[in-house]
């Protein structure tokens, strides 16, 4: 730079960089010289991250670093640090059954966090990951069960599912009444008319179809799904005198129900899963709300 | 010729003098209690039960509690440290507009450390020339030893500070006993060194260097300054021209200041504060004892350098242009007075407001909202909600929930043999309770506004919150 465009701050006699901000003019004064080795410092200590850590690639990834530092070791690391945490609470779940679980608070709770993670890892597909099922899917959070809502039995459809080839498998076959032509189109309709009012009970208003309906429904229906409707957990029939339908509850609904049957299946997760995760997922079902201890009393 | 241009200017050590007087009597007085409230508070009791540490002033991370005397905060109370750094950063401009850089001058760490240490620099080395010379001359014993010894000072008065620091944190006497064992936890240990570290280079090394070009504040203080904020300046109408004066000489036509740079020397930021207000004067009032101290010498009045105003000065500069008598001035109430008092009052109410009607149990409540609801067989509704309930207090409590808004039909508690008219709350602790509220169906509400309360066992109410009740709604 020319000399002639050097200018001097008239006061200071400090020459100035030229840089000017409304009015003021800098000064072009040295930074302190421990700025620059506070500077050079930290362009050492930069040095040593490629050191001890990946830093340089090379053709085939990068340089490891002597720390041999990876994000795959610090999830394991971190990991380890939740299964140490768990370890307290492990071998007393483990031993628990789940009644016991029940009866102890810190266990529960140990349970239905797990189990919540695990449901929604592998339930959460099908039922819904607030366990409300959806239609086909049962929805857990009610009180309506369908093999049966105390925590044993919850905890043996989780380990042996339903129609899925495990050896202590639940099995259930509703017949296709139309489509297999068990039973007339007219026949079909007559019972699609009573057990749409099976709810209502002994208010439903009998209509001459609801009359024909009621036996058909007696000789072809009631063998499973009990006689005034109510369902047999055993056999996973649904029940009918209720407000819940697994495929709908209008009319059209349960008409096609009667001519095609539905068939639910749910894999068996015993093998799949550990017999803790299987008791975890009982206790979180358990936690919703629905389970069968639990059922409000109907108030009429 | 070719001029060398420096970009980086090494450090001027400043040797600053010692001095005696009323602003050098304030510093040690505002040390000492600064000093001594640093170091002494962590050591006092406070008898809080089984539940917290007796500690007065306390803040526990693990436990996410503050402790100060009969206040006890929780993490979500925070708020109330924010307010009182509000209230700091306030009361810090408000300080600034009328007394000027006081703040940097008597109170800051960075002063007061420098200040110590210089004084230890002067114990064991002497005073400005002594150091001064020792620094110039060869290395010698009397060198080494007296530069050993005050570094080892030094570093012991860091290592006390960097260990107070962490008696904030733990219990000050167990803390106290691990580290004389050598058995402090990773963390604890760290802050000691990084504390001990930072004190030793600020206020050994760093000094001035700290105001002058890493402290934000300095830099802005600036702005709060008005012509009639108090800085220390020089009467120059009184001290020019200036001149070495021989004893027994008259003053006629002559100034007061008698260039002996006895300002100058003492000065710890280096400057000559006779050159005007400049940016790293942290008027702590040195130069005034100083020159003090020799006009007194000279049987002239004080006050040729002293804490005044922009306002006085500019007066006096026009005074002595149309010859007449300066008017000289200052009052404390001002306009920005009143604005910061004003300020000042609004958040101290928003904060005492807040703090008296600071509750010691809290219900807060979370509508489940996956499912929104669930139909159940018989054509109720049942929506459930998440309570924590927090218990500040150091005892245990039971509370008794209620539902208002609507009529239900029952109302449970997720899992085990809790129920809803029997709440546990442990002390000092943080409940939280699945509810499930049954209620039967509405069609013409789809969504009903609800209010869940719990009372103490003896029928008082403890907290409430609103929420609602969902009947209807995509699933």
């Amino acid at each position: 730079m020319a000399d002639d465009r050097k200018e001097k701050d008239s006061i200071t006699g400090i020459e100035t960089t030229g840089h000017e901000w409304d009015g003021l003019k800098e000064l072009n004064n040295p930074a302190p010289r421990w700025w620059l080795w506070v500077f050079l410092v930290t362009v050492i200590w930069s040095v040593g991250y490629w050191v001890v850590y990946p830093a340089w690639p090379t053709i085939t990834g990068a340089t490891e670093g002597t720390w041999e530092w990876t994000q795959y070791r610090e999830l394991e690391k971190s990991q380890a640090e939740i299964h140490q945490r768990r370890a307290k609470y492990q071998e007393r779940f483990h031993a628990a059954d789940v009644k016991q679980i029940l009866a102890d608070a810190e266990l529960y709770e140990f349970a239905r966090v797990g189990g919540a993670a695990a449901f929604k890892e592998n339930c959460a597909a099908c039922h819904g990951t607030g366990a409300a099922g959806g239609r086909g899917y049962p929805n857990l959070n009610d009180d309506d069960w369908l093999w049966g809502g105390t925590l044993d039995k919850i905890h043996e459809t989780i380990r042996v599912g339903v129609n899925s080839g495990h050896t202590d498998a639940r099995g259930t076959q509703m017949p296709a009444f139309g489509r297999e032509g068990l039973l007339s189109a007219a026949q079909i309709n007559d019972v699609t008319e009573y057990v749409h009012k099976l709810h209502e009970g002994d208010q439903a208003q009998v209509t001459a179809a609801y009359a024909r309906g009621q036996r058909v429904y007696a000789d072809n229906c009631a063998a499973c799904h009990g006689a005034s409707g109510e369902g047999m957990q055993d056999m996973g029939a649904p029940r009918l005198n209720d407000e819940i339908w697994l495929w709908g509850g209008d009319k059209a609904s349960i008409h096609n129900t009667v001519v095609n049957a539905h068939t639910g299946v749910m894999p068996a997760w015993e093998g799949r899963l550990s017999p803790d995760t299987l008791k975890a997922l009982t206790i979180y079902l358990h936690s919703l709300g629905g389970t069968e201890p639990d059922v409000p009393e109907r108030h009429e | 010729m070719s001029d060398r241009v420096i970009y980086f200017e090494k450090q001027k050590k400043i040797y600053p003098r010692t001095v005696t007087g009323r602003y050098r009597r304030l510093k040690w007085l505002a040390m000492a209690v600064l000093l001594g409230i640093y170091y002494a508070v962590p050591w006092i009791r406070w008898d809080r039960g089984a539940h917290a540490p007796n500690q007065a002033v306390m803040i526990d991370m693990p436990a996410r509690r503050a402790y100060f005397f009969n206040i006890e905060l929780w993490p979500q109370e925070v708020y109330f440290f924010a307010g009182l750094m509000v209230l700091a950063a306030v009361g810090l401009f408000f300080v600034t507009s009328l007394l000027g850089r006081v703040w940097c001058g008597y109170a800051c760490p960075q002063t007061v450390w420098t200040d110590l240490f210089v004084a230890v620099e002067n114990w064991i080395q002497g005073d400005r020339n002594a150091r001064m010379k020792l620094d110039k001359s060869p290395l010698s014993l009397n060198k080494i030893w007296k530069k050993t010894a005050t570094h080892a000072v030094w570093l012991l008065i860091a290592l006390g500070t960097g260990g107070a620091w962490v008696f904030y944190f733990m219990d000050a006497p167990t803390l106290l006993d691990q580290i004389l064992h050598l058995n402090v936890s990773w963390m604890a240990g760290s802050w000691i060194l990084g504390l001990t570290a930072s004190t030793y280079i600020m206020a050994g090394f760093a000094r001035d260097q700290v105001c002058t070009y890493m402290c934000p504040y300095a830099r802005f203080q600036s702005a709060m300054f008005d012509k009639d904020t108090l800085i220390i300046g020089y009467d120059r109408e009184r001290g020019e021209p200036r001149g070495k004066h021989k004893q027994g000489t008259s003053w006629d036509g002559r100034g007061h200041c008698i260039d002996c740079t006895q300002c100058v020397v003492v000065c710890p930021m280096g400057i000559d504060i006779r050159h005007g207000l400049q940016m790293e004067c942290i008027a702590c009032g040195l130069c005034v004892d100083a020159c003090n101290d020799v006009m007194g010498r000279m049987n002239l009045p004080p006050g040729l350098i002293r804490y005044d105003t922009q306002r006085n000065y500019e007066r006096r500069t026009l005074a002595q242009k149309m010859g007449v008598a300066a008017q000289q001035d200052w009052s404390i109430w001002r306009p920005r007075t009143y604005y910061y008092i004003a300020i000042m009052t609004l958040i101290s109410g928003i904060m005492l407001a807040a703090f008296v009607n600071r509750s010691v149990v809290d219900l807060s409540v979370i509508h489940d909202r996956n499912p929104l609801y669930v139909k159940l067989s018989n054509g109720d509704i049942r929506n459930t909600y998440t309570l924590k309930i927090i218990n500040k207090t150091h005892e245990d409590q039971t509370f008794r929930l209620s539902v208002a808004g609507l009529l239900p039909r029952d109302v449970s508690v997720a899992g085990t043999a809790v129920t809803a008219d029997a709440l546990v709350v442990l002390a000092d602790s943080v409940g939280t309770f699945r509810v499930m509220v049954v209620a039967a169906e509405d069609k013409s509400q789809p969504r009903r506004d609800i209010t869940l309360s719990i009372d103490t066992a003896d029928g008082v109410l403890a907290s409430r919150m609103d929420t609602i009740f969902i009947t209807q709604g995509a699933m």
